[in-house]
């Protein structure tokens, strides 16, 4: 704020920073709004569409798939890697979360380690978040091939032939909107953890060459940190909407 | 390379802006988990949903006011942020009220 003293006369002038940030952060702020709206309008859709269709009214415990209403997320989700045949229901998507979470907390201790200027913290941070980033994708990777290929048993359809798996006419778990909008949905926050992994791979590779440490600051280290964080946050809506409500 | 101690102050668990991280991390863990509880030990009905809708909007606080730092930031800033998410809840009550209208 040293420049605030030259330009004393009038705000007109320039030289001040509108709300006490750069452009470039303030700009991130303001795109994240408008991507805030985008994720909560395909959330929404997700919410009216599945208040649209009628919901299983059995026991919990016979649950079976059908297609004429809405699964029961926890008997969708229940497959984990290695563990072929046993049921452990939201068991993997746990350990996404908490693979994203992680990540977003190296993410702060790497923008915390730029504020001290020590470059080598930074990398150290900015490696395990883009790590982090890569294994959720990962997961999301084999999520996806899973409820693609279906269970072993698959399920009767309206015409009596058995279906497995999913897309984007029909599947095996429930109307077909409903793998449409995980396809979608998970799609498109899947999409942004790709490109966040993208951009931490570039600003992590002006770390390295010290790009930062000739220029003073390390704020492109935030900036890129507030979309990270923000893919984080999105995903603690679409957990809460698809594998829990 | 040469600069990379600059302050005296450190990483690791000394510094208090870290140990804030950490405390932030244990409470999002936490929030998460009872989550987790309430999806396989309570019935699912409307008041569960409403006890995630609360639980996600406190994890989402935590993420954005102390992940991504707007709780120090000027306050313009945070209401240029904040102020514009009520129209989502506005959708929501409307979209909501559309998709009961067909049964």
């Amino acid at each position: 704020m040293s420049t605030i003293t030259v330009n004393k006369g009038s705000i007109w002038n320039g030289g001040q920073e509108p709300m006490k940030a750069s452009y470039g952060k303030l700009m991130m702020w303001f795109f994240l709004l408008s991507d805030a709206f985008t994720f909560s309008a395909l959330l929404i859709t997700y919410g009216t569409i599945r208040f649209m269709n009628p919901a299983y009214s059995g026991v919990r415990e016979e649950f079976t798939f059908s297609p004429t209403y809405w699964p029961i997320p926890e008997k969708v989700y229940e497959a984990v890697p290695f563990l072929h045949g046993i049921s452990l229901p939201l068991v993997f998507v746990g350990i996404m979360t908490f693979i994203l979470i992680l990540s977003s907390v190296t993410m702060v201790l790497a923008v915390e380690a730029g504020h001290r200027m020590s470059q080598k913290e930074v990398e150290k941070w900015m490696m395990w978040t883009i790590v982090g980033g890569a294994a959720f994708l990962g997961c999301q990777a084999w999520e996806w091939a899973h409820f693609i290929h279906g269970t072993e048993a698959g399920t009767v359809m309206k015409d009596g032939t058995t279906f497995f798996g999913a897309n984007l006419i029909q599947n095996q778990y429930g109307p077909p909107p409903f793998a449409n909008l995980f396809f979608f949905i998970t799609g498109f926050h899947g999409t942004h953890v790709l490109s966040g992994v993208i951009l931490n791979i570039i600003i992590f590779y002006n770390v390295v060459m010290g790009v930062y440490e000739k220029r003073g600051h390390y704020e492109m280290v935030e900036k890129v940190g507030l979309y990270w964080h923000f893919v984080d946050l999105v995903w603690v809506f679409v957990f809460t909407c698809f594998y829990l409500v | 390379m040469a600069h990379s101690e600059h302050t005296p102050q450190a990483g690791g668990l000394k510094n208090p802006a870290v140990k804030r991280v950490l405390v932030v991390t244990a409470i999002l863990s936490g929030l998460t988990i009872v989550e987790f509880i309430l999806a396989f030990y309570y019935p699912a009905n409307m008041s569960r949903n409403v006890l995630f809708a609360i639980l996600t909007i406190f994890k989402a606080f935590y993420i954005v006011a102390e992940f991504m730092h707007l709780k120090h930031e000027v306050k313009s800033l945070i209401w240029s942020i904040v102020i514009p998410l009520a129209f989502i809840f506005w959708f929501i009550v409307a979209m909501l009220t559309e998709g009961g209208a067909h049964p």
